[in-house]
Parts: C-alpha cells; structure tokens; sequence
C-alpha cells in the first residue's frame, strides 16, 4: 500500500503538450475505490491526468481477460481498486479478485511485462488521499517504464 | 445502428473552468453513435432535464449519455430523464467529469482530452446498453421466527401486531430461552420470570402467533419473499390438544434423577417432564432417551395416571412445510465449556460452577431453592469468589473477545448474594470492568460500596481443591502481590458463545458465521440485523454476547425490517444481474463456488434439439445482487452481468485507446 501523502502533495506533471503521456486504466469497485477517488476529487487533492476509470460494480467483477485485452489495446499500464478485505460490499469479490489477481501477475510475469504496469489496491471511500498517492506513484513508474510494448 | 445522444454537463464553472465543454461536446459529436450532443450549464436543473427529454424524443435517440458528475449523485436523475422522454431507465450513462477530472486535473487541456475520452467511454458503454428489467415476485407475508428467547419472542409480537401471521420454532419444549433461566436482570434487579412471563403468555395467546416448540428448522430453500421451508416437530408424546397441563404425570414418574438442562445440571428432572413451571406451552415432553417406557417397554405409569388421556408413546416426528416470506433466526447463545480450562479445576471440582448455573441457584424455583448452597455437600457458602473473563479475552483458553455481559451479571451476583446472606464474603476478580449501559456503571458502584462486593484487579493463575475449600491463587494487580483465597464456591463468568448448532443453521439459511461462529450481519454498522441472504435477519446474541436491552432492540429491528418487506405489493429485482448463456456455459459450476449469494445453482438443459441433456448453471434473479463475481470467473465466457457485459468493457477499452498516440 503506497504511503499517504498530504493533500498539497504533487501535483499532476507540468507537461508539455508534446511531452508523452502514459495511459493508466482503472478498474474500482463501485462501493470503496470509486467512491475513494470521488472523495479525492471533492476534496480537490490533484493528481495524474493519465488515469481513465471504468466503474464495475465490485472487484471481484474483474476478469483476467479484461487486463490482458488492455494491455493488447495499448494501454501502459492497469490498476484494479477495491475494497478492503472484508469490508466488500458483496462479502467476498474483493477475495475472488485477490485470487484471479494473483494470477494476472503470474500470466503478465511469464509475458515478460513489468510488474510495475499492473497493480491491485484495497481503496476505501474515505482512502481518498490513498487514491491520490497510488494513481501519482503509478503514473510515475509508467512514465519511467515508456509505452507498453516498446521495452 | 443504436443512436447516442451526448450531454455535457458544466455544472456552473465546477467542469467548465477547466474542461473546455462546448469542445468535448463538438467532438464528441464525431464519435460512432453519436445522434446528438450538446452542453449546458447545469445538466441536473430542471431546464437540463427538459433539454436531454426533448433530445431523446426529437433525435429518436436509443440512450444517453451524461458527461457530468459521479452516478452516484445524479445516476437517478437522469434515468428519470430517459424514462420521462420514453426510454427504458437504464438506457443512461454517466461519464464523470467533475470529481474524476475537472476537480483534480488543473491543466485545461489534459482535463479536456480526458473528459472527451470519458465521453467516448461512456459512448462505447451506451451503445451496448440493453433495457433491463427488474423480475417481480409475489410476497408471501407470513415470518418464521427461530428461536422463542426474548429475542424471538419480542420479534413475534411486533410482526404480529402488524397484522401478519408468525410460526416461531423453538428447540426445546418451552419458550423463554435463556431470559428465563435468569432470576434477575441487570441493572434495576427485575425479577426476569416476572418481565418475561407475560410476554410468553402473549406469543402463546396472540392469534396471528402459532408456537412450535420441540422443534427444527429442518430444510429451507427460495429465496426473499417465498421460502419453502420444512420444520420438524419433534415427538412430544403428549398430544398438546387433550393435555391441560395439570402435573399429574410429572409428579408420578418414576425417573427423577435426569439432570435437568433448563437448572444447569444442577437439579433432577423427570424423564416426562415441564422445563420450568411456567413453560409455555404447559405440555410436557417425554425425554425417550431416559424414559423406562422407550428403552424397556415397562412402566407406562404416565398414560395410565393422565386424566386427560394425553400421553401417546406412539407419536412420531411430524415434518411441517409451509411458505414464509422472511425469517429472523434468534437462536441465542451457549456458555462456554470451562472444562477446557486446566487452571481452574477442568470442571473437576464440584464447588466451581458456571454464572448460568449459579443464576439458577439464586432463583427461588432453582435447584436449590434460592439458597446459595455448595454442590459439593450441599453447606451454604459463605465465602464466593468470582472470576470474570473466564473464556473471554482469553487467546489461550476460549475467545479472544470481550463478552459484554459478564461484568454486569458478576456484580448483581455479588449484589444477590449479599441480599441472601448478608455475612456472606464476595471476591470479584476482574481485568477491567465494562460497564457500558444506562444505569451500569452505578450498578457497579453499588455492588462495591453499598453491598461490599470486593473487587480485586488481577487474573486467577489457578484454583484446586484443599479440604473442603477451593483454593484460589490470584495477583491483585492494583495493591500488589499474590492472593490466596480459600472460598466455599467459584463462580466463573464464562464466556458467551455461539450455540453449538450455530454452524450447521448459518449453512442451512445459507448466512455466514464469523470466526467465532456468530452468525454475520449484513454490515456492522449500518446493517447489523440483516444478512447476506434477503429477507433473513439476525437478533440477539446469535449475533453477538448481547445483554436483554440490546437483544429486545434488535428483535423490534428484525420486526420493522419484515413489516417493511411484507408492506410492499410485490418483490422487484436488481435491475443489473447476472444472466447465462447456455449455449456457452460448460456446467464447470465455478460461479456457483464464488457467489456469495448461493444465487447460481446447477440445472439441466436440452442441447443440440434436445439430443443432449447436460447441466448448465442457473441464476437465480431474486437472490442475485449484481456483484458480478461470476462473470469474473466465468471461464468459457458464458455468464454475464448485466449493464457490465464483457462486450461493454471490451468496449470502453478500445474506445479509450483509439486515443493512445501510435506507438
């Protein structure tokens, strides 16, 4: 779990239009990461602007074929958000998803892709500032990393 | 072709002063699908709503999609739109623009790029979108209470009121549970029978109430609103119609020597026997594992000396199905075995007993009559040491958790002892007192100082027996040093735990248990008496340790949440559930495993024009909750969340990197 950060902490890149801008895929839960990243925007705690969401209503929604079809789509990097184990709204996605995720790493390990593009994290709603660092410490690595595919 | 109509919130200047709204609006308009596109300053006013239904209807547009702020603030509104304007409701979208992008994102430009690909996203979404409908059942309103303690009791009384008919099953042979067995109540020192009595003569008499005592909940199936449930009624040998309770046969029986559940192992029964006086219903039950009749055919003396003519030894165990619409399971609490306990004899040491079995030596109908007397001969005890936490808070022996009640019940013991034998010495140890209530702490209070109850911070290390004494070695943590007592009776306070069956009937409702094995509330904080399961709920200490006060709450709550569920005309299902494709599905079952709802169960399908009967998996649409945990597992594809298909991931993916630059 990545540190929290204070609200005034970096801001997203000064970047030039020119300069590359890795794209970063969500999946959050509907109940705690999504509801976590809209308490990071109330509370106007800046970050990235490579992240695009896509709400699902649990974790445990997430299919291993969505990531890989990610990355094969072009994205550089894919995080998963969802509860914390056992506060799932459902009981137990966020546990099949744990499961499923670890999987994942294996499959994207054996691809030889970098660890560093795909990450799983228990977000609550009020982890807003958690929301803000991981998607900030993210993007950076995939800054770092370049384009999916050219490395 | 599905058209999309396109609308962009700027929400005054919160998107519009960094997104750039009539660009991501023009744009937008670029994108397939695309019918209509427009942006407004406030898409949620009135004037915006009427803008998005006159677009629907003049674009003839299929959905729609709202570049705005999260769907969990205006996800209802603008479904209202589209319902308004004709649309099925969900045929709507939302792209969020405002907390996920403008409020966040400083750079105009980077902010606007991001919003139009949240729009396109969403675009991608809608275009897939199909109406949904939520399934309709009817409601069959009729509760099954399990349990008939305080907490069944109470919740059988106001479903009743209400107006709707309640079964309340209960194990043993009378109502009460545990409430009965108790001679006081904490903190006002009630007589329990008193307070409880009545209301068990309530349940008993209520017309909308029927009691099924000596009874199991032996199946359950359906779902919300119609479970289809088996009760086994246990042959009571007395036929309950003839029986008017007079006594007779009790009194006869020649078998007095079963120890009695109900006094705690503490007195005789016999082996036709009442539980307690006042049972409700005032019928006895043959206990067939003790009686001379059914275990070598001789005696008989009961039925010959019934005056009614109640007692039939031919009785069998009846199965009752009926149909309910909502179950509270109030099965209550066992006290912990301290047998397991080493230091503290292993339950060896007859002058050592339990809080329960002591509550029943204070009570005046108890074993021994309201008396304090030692087990072991039978001699008054002047000298009582209480332990508290004995099973609780406790790693090594018992439960990690705190009990809740045994800091109360251990002070009105000491106070009650004090009251029957003033010259009586009371010990308390304890580690730290919890008390927590309304009146509690006072209670406390009075038992230390105006009944001279002495309380000694620290842990009992051990006790054994010397002489006719219990020696018990403790530390005083607060004063210092060792203490050495040598007590007439030990008193634990043994910890609450679940009911040794607690496991087996979470699996049967199809409600999980905790690691201690109490069953689980939906939500400790804002659903904590409702299940995982719909239309099951959960009261009293099958929950968790609960004193009278909290256990009554929850029961009324169980009542207010099935008088909720039986007011309304009919059951609507999620909109968003799962659905199979049996031509895809290969029967591998991995859905059902991950469904936390038991919503998936395994059926038979005729394939290939019916030359192929093979099983498939089925969703349950009342008991699905949307979670979509199996589509995640799906392995060959085939089942499906709706309004989260894999087509409309798949699709926001590849709409979200048409804008990733070539590489």
């Amino acid at each position: 779990m990545a540190e929290q950060q204070s609200v005034e902490a970096p801001a997203e890149a000064p970047a030039p239009a020119s300069e590359w801008r890795p794209t970063l895929l969500a999946y959050l839960c509907n109940w705690c990461s999504y509801a976590g990243a809209n308490l990071a925007g109330a509370s106007r705690m800046p970050y990235d602007a490579s992240i695009r969401v896509i709400r699902v209503p649990c974790s445990g929604r997430v299919d291993p074929l969505m990531i890989y079809k990610a990355f094969e789509r072009g994205a550089d990097g894919v995080l998963v958000g969802g509860c914390h184990l056992g506060d799932c709204h459902y009981a137990e996605g966020n546990y099949a998803c744990q499961g499923r995720m670890a999987l994942v790493k294996a499959m994207l390990a054996a691809a030889g892709i970098d660890e560093k593009r795909f990450r799983l994290e228990w977000i609550s709603a009020s982890e807003g500032s958690i929301f803000q660092a991981v998607v900030n410490e993210m993007s950076e690595q995939l800054r770092e990393l370049g384009p999916f595919g050219l490395e | 072709m599905p058209r999309v109509g396109v609308f962009i919130c700027q929400c005054g200047t919160n998107i519009a002063k960094t997104v750039d709204t009539a660009k991501v609006a023009a744009e937008a308009g670029k994108l397939p699908f695309v019918a209509h596109s427009d942006t407004y300053v406030y898409m949620c006013s009135s004037a915006g709503q009427q803008k998005i239904e006159d677009a629907i209807r003049e674009h003839k547009l299929d959905s729609i999609v709202v570049s705005a702020c999260t769907p969990q603030m205006h996800q209802k509104t603008f479904e209202g739109c589209a319902d308004r304007a004709g649309l099925n409701r969900y045929m709507s979208t939302l792209a969020n623009i405002r907390e996920q992008c403008s409020y966040v994102h400083k750079d105009g430009e980077l902010a606007t790029q991001k919003a139009l690909e949240l729009t396109a996203m969403a675009v991608a979404k809608a275009a897939r979108d199909e109406p949904l409908f939520q399934s309709e059942a009817p409601i069959n309103r009729k509760a099954l209470i399990v349990g008939g303690g305080v907490a069944g009791i109470q919740a059988a009384l106001d479903i009743a009121e209400a107006g709707y008919e309640v079964v309340v099953v209960e194990k043993s042979p009378s109502i009460g549970g545990r409430m009965s067995q108790f001679d006081k109540t904490f903190p006002t020192l009630d007589c329990s029978a008193c307070i409880l009595t009545p209301k068990m003569v309530e349940a008993y008499q209520n017309p909308n109430i029927r009691l099924l005592t000596y009874s199991e909940v032996a199946e359950i199936g359906g779902f919300v609103g119609n479970f289809n449930v088996k009760i086994r009624k246990r042959a009571r040998s007395v036929d309950e119609v003839k029986c008017t309770g007079c006594g007779t046969c009790w009194e006869k029986c020649p078998q007095k020597k079963i120890p009695s559940e109900y006094d705690e192992q503490l007195g005789p029964r016999t082996a036709i026997y009442v539980p307690f006086p006042q049972a409700v219903p005032l019928v006895p039950v043959i206990d067939r594992e003790h009686c001379t009749k059914f275990l070598k055919d001789r005696c008989g003396l009961c039925q010959k000396v019934c005056p009614a003519d109640a007692v039939d030894y031919t009785q069998e165990d009846e199965i009752i199905e009926d149909t309910f619409g909502a179950v509270v399971v109030a099965t209550g609490f066992d006290v912990w075995d301290h047998t397991d306990y080493g230091e503290y004899g292993a339950g060896k040491i007859p002058d050592v007993v339990s809080g329960i079995q002591f509550e029943r030596m204070l009570n005046l109908s108890g074993p021994t009559h309201g008396k304090v007397l030692r087990p072991s001969d039978g001699k008054e005890a002047k000298t009582v040491v209480f332990v508290q936490c004995a099973g609780s808070r406790d790693d090594q022996h018992g439960y990690s958790y705190c009990s809740k009640v045994c800091c109360m019940y251990t002070a009105k013991h000491a106070i009650l002892l004090r009251e029957k034998c003033p010259d009586a010495e009371a010990y308390v140890f304890y580690i730290d007192i919890r008390a927590t209530g309304k009146g509690y702490e006072e209670f406390i209070r009075d038992a230390q100082r105006k009944y001279g109850a002495q309380y000694i911070r620290g842990r009992v290390s051990r006790m054994f027996q010397h002489g006719d004494k219990v020696r018990v070695f403790g530390v005083d943590t607060l004063g210092g040093g060792q203490v050495k007592i040598d007590a007439d009776l030990v008193v634990l306070a043994t910890a609450i735990e679940p009911r040794d069956d607690a496991k087996a009937l979470s699996q049967l409702l199809g409600i999980g248990c905790d690691n201690n094995g109490f069953f689980n509330e939906a939500h400790p904080k804002l659903a904590p008496v409702d299940t995982m399961s719909a239309g099951i709920y959960i009261a009293g200490a099958a929950q968790f340790a609960r004193d009278i006060p909290d256990t009554v709450a929850m029961a009324s709550a169980t009542a207010a949440k099935v008088v909720g569920l039986f007011s309304k005309e009919k059951l609507l299902s999620e909109p968003s559930v799962a659905t199979c494709d049996l031509n895809l599905c290969s029967g591998c079952m991995a859905c059902h495993v991950t469904c936390p709802y038991d919503a998936i169960e395994m059926t038979e399908y005729n394939d290939r024009a019916a030359r192929l009967t093979r099983m498939v998996a089925s969703v349950n649409e009342n008991l699905c909750h949307g979670c979509g945990a199996c589509s995640g597992t799906c392995r060959s594809g085939a089942m499906t969340l709706r309004a989260f298909t894999d087509n409309q991931i798949e699709a926001q993916i590849e709409a979200l990197c048409e804008f990733v630059p070539a590489k």
